[in-house]
């Protein structure tokens, strides 16, 4: 009985230290550049540059496959962030990324919700809140504007209110041809 | 040389792990969706199962047989498998990224392949020495590779086939295996004449 255990224990303490070494003695370095990359990014996942999620993308990125100017979520300050890492030139934003959105998040109309939770597993960052045939609503704290959630509602009841501009997030407008002032945020709130 | 010839023969046509002794189903049903990911496994499978084969020899010849415990057979065997397949893995990130992206999650889902104990236990079973153990864990993975590669194709061709309804997905890999099955049954009275 004692030898048994003592053996099973020894054998196994053997192949324990065994593994140790090998996992020291063989260690692989992951791609440095990849986490520089990926900790650059929202980490939003939500897929709209094209890949299944940041880290996919982190790691387009360096090995150069795909441009620096694919995130909506991250927009110009990530673009920037990633051309000083990497030593690129600055490009503007393209095609999703481009189009210059006030912060907006998501609203759940609650008359219209029919609780069928397909938002939930829709939404990377766990903003939603509910249960099957229970009314569902969104944490706004939590949503990052990812509009992940909209093709989803069978019902249409998600809509995406801009973020009214208050005494902390208020800022002035950038003048555009032809007109000058009338504020952004006003123009989205009305 | 010739018993070792025999060895070979008899394990991967005549008494073939998968269909004539119906060990190591789950990945010959799981994994034979795609040529490609079934020729992974086997060279995988085929790599783990030699030297599993081979480490269980050596630690119930030199370790449980001297110490009269034989009765912790397969507790000790299942030990070696996880780690020999733990080792494998992380040797070949190391030494070779192309093969180890290939086998991807099917190199570690080797430890659970029933076949692959199957070998170190008959290997007890039948008596084998050292060389014939290698031999026969090699031959097993041989067949095991064999039909899952043959198996993978002629699913490739039945997926693209006009099946009727009930038959579609699995149902239709079932019958495929059994008639597979069937056909190994012919090698059966190959060695004994």
């Amino acid at each position: 009985m004692l030898t048994a255990v003592l053996a099973i224990s020894i054998l196994a303490l053997i192949f324990g230290l065994l593994l140790g070494y090998a996992a020291v003695r063989f260690k692989v370095e992951g791609d440095p550049i990849v986490d520089k990359v990926d900790a650059l990014l929202p980490q939003t996942q939500c897929g709209q540059c094209g890949f299944p999620g940041c880290r996919p993308y982190a790691e387009a990125i360096a090995a150069d496959e795909a441009e620096i100017n694919l995130c909506p979520p991250g927009g110009e300050t990530t673009m920037i962030a990633l051309s000083d890492l990497l030593g690129k030139d600055p490009v503007p934003l393209e095609g999703v990324a481009a189009e210059e959105k006030p912060v907006a998040y998501a609203f759940i109309d609650e008359q219209e919700c029919i609780g069928c939770t397909l938002c939930i597993q829709a939404c990377p960052v766990d903003a939603i809140l509910g249960a099957a045939k229970q009314m569902h609503t969104v944490i706004k704290s939590e949503c990052t504007g990812c509009e992940l959630c909209l093709p989803p509602c069978p019902v249409e009841c998600i809509h995406m209110i801009p973020e009214k501009s208050d005494i902390n997030s208020w800022k002035w407008s950038i003048p555009t041809e032809g007109e000058l002032g009338e504020p952004t945020a006003t123009k989205a709130a009305g | 040389m010739k018993e070792y010839a025999l060895i070979l023969i008899s394990t991967v046509l005549v008494n073939n792990f998968v269909l004539v002794k119906f060990l190591g189903l789950c990945p010959f049903m799981g994994v034979s969706r795609k040529l490609e990911t079934a020729v992974g496994m086997g060279l995988a499978t085929t790599f783990v199962l030699t030297l599993s084969s081979v480490c269980s020899f050596l630690i119930n010849e030199y370790l449980l047989i001297p110490l009269d415990l034989t009765f912790l057979r397969t507790i000790a065997f299942i030990l070696v498998i996880a780690v020999v397949v733990q080792f494998t893995e992380v040797v070949l990130h190391k030494t070779s990224p192309v093969l180890y992206q290939v086998l991807g999650i099917f190199l570690p889902l080797i430890t659970t392949n029933c076949a692959v104990l199957g070998v170190a236990l008959l290997n007890v079973q039948e008596q084998h020495g050292f060389v014939e153990s290698a031999l026969y864990g090699f031959g097993a993975a041989s067949g095991f590779s064999l039909v899952l590669v043959l198996f993978a194709a002629v699913r490739e061709r039945v997926t693209v086939s006009d099946v009727p309804e009930p038959f579609q997905g699995n149902a239709i890999a079932l019958i495929t295996a059994g008639l597979m099955s069937m056909a190994f049954m012919g090698f059966a009275g190959l060695v004994a004449s």
